[in-house]
This record gives structure tokens, C-alpha cells and sequence, in this order.
């Protein structure tokens, strides 16, 4: 465990600098949208922890209702909290970006409007585990959910997307990737591969403080009954 | 081969965890056909666990069980046959009557020659003329009369009994004993938990005591001197505390 | 199996026919949200012939929501859940019973609402009335899968009525799309091809969610 903090922690903190290096400084403006472009950097990273999150979430929720054992739902429960904060970190940095390229707030394009939907459903975990006063219970009743919720997305995302097309709108802008300078690419990569870390690190983190938490309040609940 | 046959209840290392929370605690113990086991035990001791367990309602995390000489892993709806639970909740609808009632449990475990049955039964609980009454009109009593025979429908080999006098008045408390007293009588299988000193001291063939998901106690009833018993209770309880 | 989802059926049925509290309320409060909606468009407003399949299907949600709500509560309660966990059958059972008795309830209150509703904002479904029963029966099934399984799923939380809405939105929101959609393209008589579109995923979502629920089931009620 404490690979996280003498390794893990150090590497992340050097990846971050040069990060942030990549993106403000080497790669190149971008030429219609100017500055503002460079949110992407952040914009595109976020939804992909979202996503790692979403998986982590649901495998471990497979693997407590099988196997029982406790270390699985802390597992899960860490990664629908991560969930929660790249989502909204997602949510938030997707109208900043539009307004000044697009002029709008808000387009309710597939894309986003079944991450709203998919924040939803993080939320609602989040939200049913703290709701639940048996803890095990509440544990299973969250992991159910939670291979629900996940098995949905697809389907959400495909009946937002059939919804979408058949009402068509003015196109906004292409694909967020299409036509990237080779420079682009490199801090786009590298700020994917800087984030999977920061997930990485902020799980096992989180991890631990949970599994604390629950040694503590195991030894309170044994000491008086 | 003599011995499984008169074992009834057959638990060896039976332990409730979540993480490193116990209900209960590597838990071994046996009850022969026949037998009348009660299981004292403080609030929070994990008696109610322990019913849930043998009852099928919550699976343990480890630790084997043979009810009837049927395993918990492969047969445990043939193990629900076995079984009657009579606990302080009634399992009764309160918006059928009583004849209502006994018929939907009795077809849910496909009881044969139904209707008589039901019969027999709430004449024996005392019930026969209020059977097209709906159950919401009964007392707490009557109602734990009738629970009784919504147990005893399918005749079950083992009756679970969990906490059955918890609101129960004198009267009703006393129709239960005595009809606990007619089914032992009977060579009924019952394990009973309680943390209830007055009852089922006098009924049990065994008496154990649970503190903490731990059995600290386990003998018969003979060897127990029912006047000492309260204090030993107590002493065994505390002892844990410390 | 099928003799006892009949039993458990005639249980909660007969319960209902007795108080007949759950359809009684889903219907009034259909009829309030009607006139609700009304007052959400100006008067005369020629939108509201758009807004209608939405307010119908916003309608039907609400009140099957409502009827939902109460499906394990009384079971929890009083116990009787224990009971019926005590009886020799696969849990699944229960789970199936729960679900056609919420199935039959929601679907008597869209029968009787539906007319009400053509009434109301003036549209007619006589003349597709195939499609518009099958598209009804895809969508109710759907929602009433997630929604059976997740009334087993907040009854044990500490604020039940409010946590079913935000567990059962999210997930159903492809079933909503889907019957909103299908509905506005039968009341405005397009083509079956465009119609089916949407019937196909109420399909396979009711496929997908029934065996997954059937199977999560076990976990839901265990103690």
C-alpha cells in the first residue's frame, strides 16, 4: 500500500508539472477557437476517468456480491465517489468550452446529455449507500444498483443518440478530436495518461482511508455494544 | 448412521461476518429430534441472526450446516419445508381473514387436503369462529395464535421460535406456553431464542447462552439449578462486557 | 413456479379489490396532473397538441411511481416479507409476482387515463390503436421491471418514497425517451418504420433488465 505514497504520489506530482507544461506552453494554440481549446486538455481526460471509474464500480460490485467480502465494496464505493467528482469535473468544463466557441450553454448533444444522465446514476449510488442503515445490506442493495446503472449506459447513450438525430439541430463544431496538431496529441495523450494516474492514486488513497474509517468504527462497535 | 438420523439441527463453525464485524462467532452446536434447545442471550447477542440463518433468510460467511440432513448449499428449499418460524412479527395479512390467510401460506407450500386442514388447525388455536374475520380486527393474541397455525400448516419436522412472547399479555403468553408444552409433549424438535429468563426455562431439554455471537453455554436442562440460573446468566453476560 | 406467482397474485389483488387504496390515488393524481399541465400553456396554445404524448407519459411515470412505492412496503413492515422467504420456491417468485401486480395496476390506471387524456388535449388514437397498445404495454413492462426491483431496493432506506424516483429516473430514461417518441410518431400517423424504431429498443431494454432483475432479485430481499 505503500507503493501509493512513496512512488505513485512523487510520479503523479512531476507528471502534473509537465503536464501542465504540455498544455499551456508546447502545444499550439488552436487556430479558430483560440485559448479556450485548451480546456480540452482537461475536458476529454475527465470523462475518461468517469468512465475507468464507472468500470472499476462495476467489476467490484460483481466481485462483492460473489465473493462477499468487504474489500470489494470499499473498492466500489471509492470509485463511484471518484465517479461523482470527474463527472461534475466533466459537466462543468463542457459549458466553459462551449459558450465562448458556440455561444451556448448548454446543447443537449447525446454526448452530453448521457453523461448528465450517467451523473445521475453515480449520484443516486452515492446517495443509496448513505441511505441504508445496515451496512451490509446497503452494500449489496448499492452493488445491485450498480450493475444495473452500468448495464443502462449503452442503452441510454443509444436512445439519447437515436432521440438526437431524428430532431435534427444546427451542427456545432466537429468532432473534438478531428484534426489535431501532432503537438496537440502529445499533451493530449500525455494529460489521459496523467489523469489514469491521478485515478489511480486518488482510488488507492481513498481506499485506505475508507478501510481506516471501517477499522475504526469496528473497534468502537466492539469495544461498547 | 443411527446418529444423523436423530441429529435435527447439525451446525459446526458457523460464523456471520461483515469485514471484521462479527454477529457470530465460530458457532457448533446440535439438536436431536425431539429436543426442545433454548438460546439465551442479551440484545445484539446475534440470536436473531442465528434464526435468519437456519431459517434460510441471511446466509452465514462460513461454517456448515445439516437441517434434517438436508446441506444449506444445495437444498435449502427442501430445508424451508422442514421448517416453521414463529417470531414476534406474525407474517399475517392484515386485509385477509384468517381462513385467508392459512390459505395462501398453505398453498404456497402446497398443502395437501387444504381446507380441512385449516379446519383442524384453528380449532386447535381457538380461532374457528372468527375464520371469515380479516386479521386486522384481531387481537395481538389472537393473532399470535393464528401465526402459530400458519406455522404448524405445512408440519414442519423443526419449529424456530424467535422471541414469541415479545408482546404478548399474560393470557396470551400462557395459551403459548401450553401449547409449547403440548408440542414437546409431542416430540416437536424447538429451538427457541430469548432473552427472556421467565420463559422457556421450564420448557427446554437444553439450555445455551449466546453473548457477543460467542455460545458460552450449552448443557441440559437437569444439570441447571433454575434458582442460580439468573445469577450465572448475569455473570456470563458481564464477564463478556469486560 | 407458475401455481405460486398465481397465489401470490391473488394475495395482493384481492388486498387491493378490498381497500382499493393503490388505484384510486394513481388515478386522481392522473387527473390532477392533467389539469396541472394544462395551466403550463397559455391558454389556447397550439403546443400543448405537442407537449401531449410527454404529458401523457410524465402522467403514467408519476403514478406508477406512486403505486410502486407501496409494492414492499407493507411486506417489510409487518414481516410478511420473512414469510414469503420462508416458503419452499425460488425467490424469483416474488419478484415476478410483485412485478405483473404492479404491471396490472399501472396498466388499468393508463386504460382509464388514456381516454380521459384524448379528451383533454384533443388527440385520437383510434386509428392505430395496435400500435399504440403494444408501444404501452413495451413501455409499462419496462418501467415496471426497474421500478419493482428498486422498491425492493429503497423499502430499506430511510427516505423510501423519495428514494425510488431518484434511483428509477435515471435508469428508466431510455424508456421514457422511447415512449414519448413513439407515441408522438402514432399520434401524428407516421410510418410503422419509424414507429418499430423505437419499439426495438423498449424491447430489448424489457429483455435485458427482466433476467438481470430476476437475477439481482435474491440479493435485494436477503437480510
Amino acid at each position: 500500500m505503500n507503493v501509493s505514497k512513496s512512488i505513485l504520489g512523487p510520479a503523479l506530482f512531476v507528471c502534473m508539472l509537465v503536464n501542465l507544461y504540455l498544455i499551456f506552453m508546447f502545444a499550439p494554440t488552436e487556430s479558430s477557437m483560440g485559448q479556450i481549446q485548451r480546456i480540452f486538455y482537461f475536458h476529454v481526460p475527465t470523462a475518461w476517468v468517469s468512465g475507468l471509474s464507472l468500470f472499476v464500480l462495476f467489476i467490484s460490485s460483481i466481485l462483492y456480491l460473489w465473493k462477499k467480502q468487504r474489500k470489494y465494496d470499499i473498492v466500489a464505493h471509492a470509485a463511484g465517489e471518484i465517479g461523482v467528482l470527474f463527472m461534475t469535473m466533466f459537466l462543468v468544463t463542457g459549458p466553459i468550452w462551449a459558450r465562448p466557441v458556440w455561444n451556448i450553454w448548454w446543447d443537449w448533444s447525446p454526448r452530453l446529455t448521457s453523461s448528465l444522465v450517467l451523473w445521475f446514476i453515480f449520484v443516486a449510488y452515492l446517495m443509496l449507500r448513505n441511505f441504508v442503515e445496515n451496512e451490509e445490506k446497503g452494500a449489496r442493495l448499492a452493488a445491485v444498483f450498480a450493475i444495473v446503472g452500468f448495464v443502462d449506459v449503452p442503452i441510454v447513450y443509444m436512445s439519447i443518440r437515436l432521440w438526437a438525430d431524428i430532431h435534427p439541430r444546427p451542427v456545432i463544431g466537429g468532432g473534438e478530436s478531428s484534426g489535431l496538431h501532432p503537438d496537440m496529441k502529445i499533451a493530449f495523450y500525455f494529460s489521459v495518461f496523467t489523469f489514469t494516474l491521478l485515478f489511480l492514486y486518488l482510488l488507492i488513497q481513498r481506499v485506505r482511508l475508507q478501510k481506516t474509517t471501517v477499522a475504526i468504527s469496528e473497534m468502537k462497535k466492539q469495544i461498547a455494544y | 448412521m443411527t446418529e444423523t438420523q436423530s441429529t435435527a439441527i447439525a451446525v459446526t463453525g458457523l460464523t456471520k461476518s461483515f469485514g471484521n464485524l462479527y454477529a457470530l462467532r465460530n458457532l457448533s452446536f446440535s439438536l436431536n429430534k425431539g429436543e426442545f434447545l433454548t438460546i439465551f442471550g442479551p440484545n445484539g447477542a446475534g440470536k436473531t441472526t442465528l434464526i435468519r440463518i437456519l431459517s434460510t433468510l441471511t446466509k452465514a460467511s462460513s461454517g456448515e450446516i445439516r437441517i434434517a440432513d438436508f446441506s444449506f448449499e444445495n437444498d435449502s428449499e427442501k430445508i424451508r419445508r422442514q421448517i416453521g418460524v414463529i417470531a414476534h412479527q406474525t407474517f399475517l395479512y392484515e386485509n385477509l381473514t384468517a381462513e385467508e390467510n392459512l390459505r395462501f401460506y398453505g398453498r404456497l407450500y402446497d398443502v395437501e387436503n387444504l381446507p380441512k386442514k385449516i379446519e383442524t388447525l384453528l380449532s386447535e388455536v381457538d380461532l374457528q369462529l372468527r375464520k371469515k374475520d380479516f386479521v386486522r380486527t384481531f387481537s395481538r393474541g389472537m393473532q399470535q395464535r393464528l401465526a402459530i397455525a400458519r406455522a404448524m400448516l405445512h408440519e414442519p419436522s423443526i419449529l424456530l421460535l424467535d422471541e414469541p412472547y415479545t408482546g404478548l399479555d399474560q393470557h396470551a403468553s400462557e395459551m403459548l406456553t401450553n401449547w409449547l408444552k403440548r408440542l414437546r409433549s409431542a416430540e416437536q424438535t424447538i429451538l427457541m431464542v430469548t432473552h427472556d429468563l421467565e420463559q422457556g426455562m421450564e420448557l427446554a431439554d437444553r439450555i445455551a447462552v449466546l453473548v457477543k455471537g460467542k455460545l458460552v453455554l450449552n448443557q441440559a436442562q437437569q444439570e441447571i439449578d433454575p434458582k442460580k440460573f439468573r445469577q450465572t446468566y448475569y455473570d456470563l453476560v458481564e464477564k463478556d462486557k469486560r | 413456479m407458475i401455481a405460486k406467482v398465481g397465489v401470490l397474485l391473488w394475495k395482493d389483488i384481492l388486498s387491493e379489490l378490498r381497500t382499493k387504496e393503490l388505484i384510486f390515488s394513481m388515478l386522481v393524481f392522473s387527473l390532477m396532473v392533467a389539469v396541472i399541465f394544462n395551466f403550463s400553456f397559455p391558454p389556447g396554445s397550439e403546443f400543448i397538441k405537442d407537449a401531449s404524448p410527454g404529458i401523457l407519459w410524465m402522467t403514467f411515470i408519476f403514478a406508477g411511481l406512486l403505486g410502486m412505492n407501496r409494492s414492499f412496503v407493507y411486506e417489510v413492515d409487518t414481516g410478511c416479507l420473512q414469510g414469503l422467504m420462508l416458503a419452499p420456491m425460488d425467490r424469483s417468485v416474488i419478484y415476478i409476482s410483485k412485478l405483473l401486480v404492479n404491471f396490472i395496476f399501472i396498466g388499468t390506471v393508463e386504460l382509464i387515463v388514456t381516454p380521459l387524456f384524448a379528451i383533454f388535449f384533443d388527440f385520437s388514437i383510434i386509428d392505430s390503436l395496435g400500435p399504440f397498445l403494444l408501444m404501452l404495454f413495451l413501455s409499462t413492462l419496462g418501467f415496471s421491471v426497474i421500478g419493482t426491483l428498486f422498491s425492493a431496493i429503497a423499502v430499506n432506506t430511510k427516505t423510501r418514497e423519495v428514494m425510488l424516483p431518484i434511483l428509477h429516473f435515471p435508469v428508466v430514461i431510455p424508456i421514457i425517451i422511447c415512449a414519448v417518441q413513439a407515441t408522438s410518431a402514432i399520434f401524428q400517423g407516421r410510418e410503422w418504420s419509424e414507429i418499430w424504431n423505437w419499439l426495438k429498443i423498449l424491447i430489448a431494454f424489457d429483455i435485458i433488465f427482466l433476467i438481470l432483475a430476476i437475477l439481482m432479485f435474491e440479493y435485494v430481499i436477503e437480510e
